[in-house]
């Protein structure tokens, strides 16, 4: 019964999202109070069926209700109670719910706040409402997770032993926050064309704004949960493997902080009107591709389940769909635009063009080192792989670059900057930059010059932040957000600079007794026993890190076999003193107690997420800001508004 | 030529430019970094010299694996008709079997002894990787809606 619910709130919740597109693009046009109240009404209902539904679907999973085939194939009656709620989220099925149910959350929020006058809103809610009718579209006819199977079993799959972990938890509705959050950038750039006046006045960037902010900031947590995840999940000693899956997450995380740029200056000045649109619609375009990449298993990886044709092409037609029609909006009516008060060559306006040129750059070379494999196969067969030194070599340089850069945007005022001023401002983040290059010269061995040049960047980065936030004391957070921002930017380097530069790794073969010395430490195998838990078999090493002739610490790296699921896991051991990793991974059995053992020493690597969240944490202050007080007129936009 | 169609021109040409050098960067890029796929029986017909990295798939032949004198592994991986020996040094994937499938990315030495640097597993007990799917319906290996 409970599933039929879940089914039927799903139907409910199509026939509110027609309504919602019918009346919300109605409402649009010029006095029709009646299609607003409407709309803003659908979305209401839409909220709550997907509630509802994404609820049933939940229950299922807390009962262990096998009749329902997604619950029978990821959960079990054993598994915890904290892992059979994420393994709601752990399939395709349910993440598509997930999806609908992060859809139809901003669309309840655009209704509520309102932001932009009511045209704007009516016309937002319109697009919010087709885009949600695709979803429950193909979640109803492809994906449903509420289907039934007879027989019903005694004991269900399980889920994942992989995804039984925290990171992995976390990692699908935080990227989803943020991937469906520039849908609701994308809907304002929409609504702005269709209603015409917004675009010209920017009142729906101003609108738009917290919905950047928000998928900004949670797609920085998203990614950065994944990149933590792989680290000490899979041991093979890296955060990031130009995998075309996490670049599928770096994409429209690329666009976002473009946007994020683009937009400020947009609302501010009412430059780049057209360039800011047209980013709006590419975020949410590589949202969806990368959901194509993920779902339509033409990829190999932990994302890919068992796949269906019928998905991918579904999702291939709503990416035509979605983008073709809004380019041709935008081709129709942004050519009107005008653009705001003028600006030269040295001034924040061009910082931010910069800035948007550099990551349009760097969204180029990791859209045709992901592409251009699939493209190539879908052509002629061939299959190919784009190896991680083109990543490395063309995205490498490019960040450096804009990093290089990035201080002196807060540093030039709008309009018309002085160069000379800024760099005399920024002085003494130089001073900074070259301490942290001799000191990294000096103490680090062996020498990496790479490393040593991402030390003396990082030590820019944050140097001239620590100015920033001392020069704008008393300013507006939102000037201490960026500053927190950039200087984040600046840790995780840190972070990328100690391990890639420093990482020390050592393979052996040892038995019991035996030492090894990997980076700085001395470590001393004392064995594996058998240990097994309540759904598990396992096999645990004990290795002892040496100081002189005293166990300083025990760790213990284990291999897993999950009885139920029928697969092994490897568990790697992390020990981390904050400043440096110790990762240890348990490999085979080599005969009379011997064991391959496999360990890396990563400087500095806890700093690369410290970064990520110092980043989220600038957004999240810029996201309050906004929230908190009514964004002050900007100078630029004269132009009276159209009665609301 | 006005001043304002001036700086049009220059701002046109240097776009020009910064495309025309991106585009050759990222084909010189490309070329020099991206690896084939190729099937036990591409490497068994010598199809690929020695020292060129690209990628095998196939399943792990059955009582082919085997431990070095120190951290190496040896197996072979096979699509029914090519067989290729492969040497790893590190710690295979957790869901790493004999008779199942598996991707390795390395280069052929002069034996003919396939230097993997990276073995991949597939991640559950359901899932098989494409490539290797394709690589054994090109053998004759897979029958449509039968598990090999």
């Amino acid at each position: 019964m409970i599933g039929e619910l879940g089914q039927l709130s799903l139907a409910f919740a199509l026939a509110l999202s027609l309504v919602m597109a019918n009346a919300g693009l109605v409402g649009a046009g010029a006095a029709n109070n009646t299609a607003r109240r409407i709309a803003s009404g659908a979305t209401m209902g839409l909220m709550v069926f997907c509630l509802l539904a994404f609820g049933v679907l939940t229950y299922a999973y807390l009962v262990s209700d096998f009749s329902i085939r997604t619950v029978a194939s990821n959960s079990t009656t054993l598994q915890p109670l904290f892992y059979k709620i994420a393994a709601v989220w752990s399939n395709h099925e349910g993440s598509m719910l997930l999806w609908m149910l992060v859809l139809s959350l901003y669309s309840g929020t655009i209704a509520l706040l309102g932001r932009g006058g009511e045209r704007l809103t009516s016309a937002a809610l319109g697009i919010m409402g087709l885009l949600s009718a695709a979803f429950l579209l193909f979640i109803l006819f492809t994906s449903s997770p509420f289907l039934r199977i007879d027989p019903p079993v005694f004991e269900g799959a399980g889920l994942n032993p992989l995804l039984q972990d925290p990171g992995a938890v976390m990692h699908p509705p935080m990227l989803y926050l943020g991937y469906v959050g520039l849908s609701a950038a994308f809907a304002y750039a929409a609504a702005a064309l269709i209603v015409g006046e917004p675009a010209q006045s920017d009142g729906w960037v101003r609108a738009a704004r917290p919905f950047m902010l928000m998928a900004w900031i949670t797609l920085t947590c998203g990614i950065a949960l994944g990149s933590w995840w792989a680290y000490y999940t899979l041991g093979w000693g890296g955060f990031w493997f130009w995998d075309a899956v996490e670049n599928a997450s770096l994409m429209p995380w690329l666009v976002a902080t473009a946007l994020i740029h683009s937009a400020m200056a947009t609302e501010q000045r009412g430059a780049f009107r057209t360039w800011t649109l047209l980013l709006a619609i590419t975020g949410f375009s590589m949202s969806l591709v990368g959901t194509f990449l993920v779902r339509s298993g033409v990829l190999t990886s932990v994302h890919s389940f068992a796949s269906d044709p019928a998905r991918g092409f579904f999702i291939l037609i709503l990416i035509g769909l979605a983008i073709g029609g809004a380019l041709a909006l935008f081709a129709w009516r942004a050519p009107k635009l005008q653009d705001g008060v003028p600006f030269q060559a040295v001034s924040r306006e061009s910082a931010l063009l910069l800035n948007n040129v550099l990551l349009m750059a760097a969204l180029a070379v990791v859209f045709i080192g992901t592409i251009y494999p699939l493209a190539l196969d879908a052509m002629t067969g061939r299959k190919i792989t784009v190896g991680p030194p083109f990543f490395a070599l063309l995205f490498g340089p490019l960040c450096v670059l804009m990093m290089v850069l990035v201080p002196f945007g807060p540093r030039l005022p709008w309009r018309k900057g002085d160069l000379k001023s800024a760099a005399r401002t920024l002085a003494p983040a130089l001073g900074v930059a070259a301490v942290a290059g001799l000191t990294a010269l000096a103490i680090a061995s062996p020498k990496s010059a790479v490393g040593i040049g991402a030390f003396a960047v990082a030590g820019w980065l944050i140097g001239a932040s620590i100015i920033e936030l001392r020069k704008r004391r008393g300013a507006r957070l939102t000037a201490f957000a960026a500053a927190i921002a950039h200087a984040g930017l600046g840790v995780s380097l840190i972070g990328v600079a100690g391990t890639v530069g420093w990482q020390s790794e050592a393979l052996v073969v040892v038995g019991p007794g035996e030492t090894l010395t990997v980076g700085p430490y001395t470590l001393r195998f004392d064995g594996v026993m058998e240990r097994d838990g309540p759904n598990f078999t396992g096999k645990q090493a004990s290795i002892a890190i040496m100081d002189g002739t005293r166990v300083a610490a025990v760790m213990r790296p284990e291999q897993r076999i999950y009885t139920a699921e029928g697969q092994d896991v490897s568990y790697t051991a992390i020990r981390t003193t904050g400043i440096r990793d110790l990762k240890l991974v348990l490999g085979d059995d080599r005969g009379s107690g011997r064991w391959t053992l496999s360990a890396f020493v990563s400087p500095l690597a806890p700093l690369i997420w410290i970064g990520g969240l110092v980043m989220a944490l600038g957004g999240l202050l810029s996201l309050f800001a906004r929230l908190a007080t009514r964004a002050p007129k900007p100078e630029a936009a004269a132009l009276p508004q159209a009665a609301e | 030529m006005s001043p304002k169609k001036r700086r049009r021109l220059w701002f046109a040409a240097a776009i020009v430019v910064a495309g025309g050098l991106g585009a050759w960067l990222v084909i010189w890029a490309l070329g020099n970094n991206t690896m084939f796929f190729r099937s036990p029986t591409d490497v068994a017909n010598k199809l690929v010299q020695p020292g060129i990295a690209f990628r095998v798939g196939g399943l792990v032949g059955e009582k082919s694996m085997r431990q070095g004198a120190g951290a190496e592994v040896h197996f072979t991986v096979t699509d029914g008709k090519g067989v290729v020996p492969v040497e790893f040094h590190g710690v295979l994937p957790a869901l790493f079997r004999e008779g199942q499938g598996v991707v390795a990315t390395g280069a052929l030495d002069a034996r003919g002894t396939f230097m993997a640097s990276d073995v991949l597993a597939k991640h559950d007990e359901k899932y098989m990787p494409p490539e290797v799917v394709d690589a054994l319906k090109k053998s004759g290996r897979w029958k449509e809606g039968e598990a090999p």
